[in-house]
């Protein structure tokens, strides 16, 4: 018998880029390659009335939409983002065009001698004036029960807006691509995490058939849903370029051009209006969430689904009436950021659950666990919660690690301590799943097994964790298993790398062909078995209505936060994180572990220090010198454990784990700076300045 | 102008502007593409190498300033028993995700420890405050430079 699954293993990637040999994008060469510069939008919001073009060098190129052979948009769940801009610019930052040639000082210098001549349109610039002015990208609703009867007879009814902001996700690595044409075929190359995407978008942008575009991902360095969809748009730009040109071209992003055009978590501004009983529970909720997409829709509408099928979190609520917008503005296009639209409702919701019970003078855990969804509830959309819920177990364990009890009764001002509880649906959204139809190949060569996904590894540990998965069910050491590189041209669409849909979903396949393969082990030297993703039956969702099961299972924990603020500077100081989270079975818990601190600090950085704002349309914080994310002085002490709770169509009992973590942190970071000032807290990131007035409003 | 320099143990002299980045002549001019560029304004510390035994931004080091230095990459220090001792401990502790901050954080790991061979927990986190990383949280990384502080006792 094999030690448990969850004992860990190294790291397969681990000493390639300890060593500095793994290659990223930026570290490739290509014989006689041309380097990219974007030349970007400098106006909100403008109609391009001229470009003035100088004389160009031999060997140098302008590449832009006039160049584009297919569809000059990129493509996504709404394909309406320019691939180059056409007659109008909407945000600063949009691509105009391409500056492409051998020499990069040149190709500044020819950047720096193009003239747009713009006529300025009237922008919207912030959530609120979209509101007013009714600039509605998607508007969803959905209801549970009867929320108008329950408002009537309710015994109090309490009213709260929370706000979010931006987040830029500052993986380590910036944006890049090349892409070459050779034997009439395109080869892009590039850090994202979904090269299926790319090529799908390719196909479009070039109009050529998929079996002439290859989209292979090197070494990606951090993503975290930054590199979902927009790398679909540079992969576009840089093939239409190699394609003018004739030769690989390569479109690599400084940092603070990176940070200017690429996508971010939604600003959101979430309102609740809770309906309370005698009792003071919450019988109904009446929520509408509003986001900030940017100028373009792209893949903000799917956001805006995770986010309002989130807005109950962990909470049994009888009576429910959601309704959920994403507002056009004049601000850089928002998009995929670990959590997906889930963290913004989750922290309102649960600093909602945390004010009321201020409010009624109840410990805020306690009030939170009399509306606790236990097995056998229906979920907001009508679903059903079918496996145990072990929150009664993990809130006892992390109260025990936090001594919480205790801690939150002597409590000490500019000291504070708050919990949080949350969830996350495992996998896509809704239909998702079968749309896609995820597909797995396990070839077997000899000894070795062959692992064909188009999952990547983006530092998360995929390839370890999928690789372990084979290798555990098929009795093989780790070394027999092998990993195909995630290449359209040599992997089948196992769909893309998101919604923490990886070690459940595309593991589970793996899992499932393991069980094929190790039947017919002794068949032939060489064959291959493969498997689709087919929807269990007992599952059922609507997506016209939005009634069901949006999600197969869910994995769940709880946080308990420690701070302590400065009484001059009012800094937070972030002390200790207890954190437990069911998600069902740990494939490897080192890599987990990873994880789970890594989602904790970049939710605690959220909650905090990482303020990203806009005036007028501009950035205020454009490069990592005023864009600050936690540094190692920053963080606090982590202390994690799982409980078990294996979920039966899971590989070894898997569910989902990556984006959990970040979900969980926020609010209870914020709970714990609402108990140490004893205010209500409505707004994320909480700045020393913001708390200092709302502690002198207090005194 | 031609300068001269020390790049890992071999003397070099170079036809360069002075205002050229170390950062740009280590990885394009010499292929050393272990040194890594994530923000290019002394932020991060991706492309951390040493400048005479310490640790430099080589993004923030113009090529006048090398002159007569010696320089060493992780090219370079990856063959000595106090990387092995590091990748070790890092590949054990879960210190190293997207691996894109690691060789900068094995730079400044050398660099602290050369200087500090049993760094407390709060000289560690000082000795990496100049690295950034967005994927572990940094709690996995201070262990990892901890158990090779431990382990590797007599190797700094």
């Amino acid at each position: 018998m094999r030690e448990s699954i969850s004992k860990p293993i190294q790291r397969v990637d681990g000493s390639a880029k300890i060593s500095g040999e793994a290659k990223y994008i930026g570290d490739m060469h290509f014989e006689n390659m041309l380097f990219a510069k974007t030349l970007r939008s400098s106006r909100v919001k403008a109609k391009i009335k001229s470009i003035i073009k100088p004389e160009l060098p031999e060997g140098y190129f302008i590449v832009d939409k006039d160049d584009v052979p297919g569809f000059n948009r990129m493509r996504t769940v709404v394909s309406d983002h320019p691939l180059f801009a056409e007659d109008n610019v909407e945000y600063i930052g949009q691509p105009i065009l391409l500056v492409v040639g051998p020499e990069r000082e040149t190709i500044y210098d020819i950047i720096t001698h193009i003239s747009i001549v713009y006529d300025d349109l009237e922008p919207l610039y912030t959530l609120e004036e979209a509101e007013a002015k009714s600039t509605v990208f998607t508007d969803y609703h959905y209801d549970k029960g009867e929320p108008d009867k329950a408002f009537a007879v309710a015994v109090t009814i309490i009213e709260d807006e929370y706000h979010t902001g931006y987040q830029e996700h500052v993986y380590l690595e910036p944006q890049g691509m090349a892409a070459e044409y050779r034997d009439d075929t395109m080869f892009v190359y590039g850090s994202m995490q979904c090269p299926f995407y790319a090529e799908g978008a390719l196909t479009e942008a070039l109009g050529w058939d998929a079996k002439r575009i290859r989209v292979i991902q090197t070494v990606t360095g951090g993503a975290f849903g930054g590199k979902e969809e927009f790398p679909s748009l540079t992969a576009c730009q840089v093939a239409v370029a190699a394609l003018k040109t004739k030769r690989p071209v390569t479109l690599i992003y400084d940092r603070d051009e990176d940070i200017i055009c690429s996508t971010k978590r939604h600003p959101s501004i979430v309102r609740y209006k809770a309906a309370l009983n005698q009792n003071n529970d919450v019988i109904a909720l009446d929520v509408d969430v509003l986001l900030d997409a940017g100028a373009y829709n792209g893949l903000s509408p799917v956001v805006l689904q995770r986010a309002i099928f989130s807005v109950t979190g962990v909470y049994n609520y009888l009576h429910l009436k959601v309704r959920g917008r994403n507002f056009m503005t004049n601000n850089v296009p928002s998009g995929a950021y670990r959590g997906f639209g889930a963290p913004q409702t989750i922290f309102g919701t649960e600093m909602l659950m945390h004010n009321i019970a201020l409010k009624i003078g109840v410990d805020p855990l306690d009030y939170k666990m009399r509306h606790m969804l236990r097995r056998g509830d229906p979920t907001c959309m009508g679903g059903k919660i079918r496996d145990i819920v072990k929150l009664p177990e993990i809130i006892t364990r992390v109260t025990e690690m936090s001594d919480y009890r205790n801690k939150v009764q002597n409590n000490v001002k500019y000291k504070g301590i708050g919990a949080s509880l949350f969830l996350h649906g495992c996998g896509f959204t809704g239909n998702g799943e079968q749309t896609i139809q995820g597909k797995i190949i396990l070839k077997k060569s000899g000894e070795n097994v062959i692992l064909k996904v188009s999952s990547t590894e983006m530092g998360q540990g995929a390839e370890t964790v999928l690789r372990k998965i084979v290798a555990y069910s098929l009795d093989l050491p780790i070394e027999k298993v092998l990993c195909e590189a995630a290449d359209t041209g040599l992997v089948p669409d196992s769909g893309p790398t998101v919604a923490s849909r990886t070690t459940m979903i595309v593991g589970g396949l793996l899992r499932q062909a393991c069980l094929e393969l190790k039947d017919r082990w002794d068949e032939a030297e060489e064959f291959e078995v493969s498997r689709s993703y087919k929807h269990p039956d007992f599952l059922n969702w609507d997506n016209d209505t939005f009634q069901g099961d949006a999600y197969p299972v869910y994995s769940w924990g709880a946080n308990v936060a420690e701070v302590e603020i400065d009484p001059v500077t009012y800094e937070i100081n972030v002390k200790k994180i207890s954190a437990v989270y069911d998600v069902g079975m740990p494939i490897d818990e080192t890599t987990l572990r990873g994880q789970m601190q890594g989602g904790i600090v970049q939710g605690v950085g959220w909650a905090t220090i990482e303020v990203m704002t806009t005036d007028k349309g501009k950035l205020i914080q454009k490069n990592l010198t005023d864009y600050k994310v936690p540094t190692s002085m920053d963080i606090p002490k982590i202390d994690c454990e799982f409980v078990s709770n294996p979920y039966e169509f899971g590989p070894f009992g898997a569910k989902c784990a990556g984006e959990l973590p970040f979900v969980g942190a926020p609010p209870a970071v914020v709970a714990a700076v609402s108990n140490a000032l004893n205010v209500p807290i409505y707004s994320i990131p909480i700045t020393p300045e913001d708390l200092m007035e709302m502690d002198s409003h207090e005194n | 102008m031609k300068i001269e320099f020390v790049l890992n143990y071999k003397p070099q002299i170079i036809e360069v502007d002075l205002a050229r980045r170390l950062l740009d002549i280590l990885r394009e001019d010499f292929g050393l593409t272990g040194v890594k560029e994530g923000c290019g304004e002394g932020e991060c510390g991706a492309c951390v190498v040493l400048m005479d035994g310490k640790a430099v931004n080589s993004c923030l080091v113009p090529a006048g300033n090398i002159i007569g230095k010696s320089i060493v990459t992780l090219e370079s220090f990856k063959k000595t028993e106090r990387y092995k001792m590091i990748e070790s401990c890092f590949l054990e502790a879960g210190s190293v995700q997207c691996g894109f901050c690691t060789p900068g954080i094995v730079m400044a790991t050398e660099s602290l420890l050369n200087e500090n061979p049993n760094p407390t927990e709060k000289e560690i986190k000082e000795g990496l405050s100049g690295n950034l990383c967005r994927c572990t949280g940094y709690n996995m990384i201070f262990k990892g430079i901890h158990q090779a502080a431990e382990r590797g006792k007599g190797l700094w």
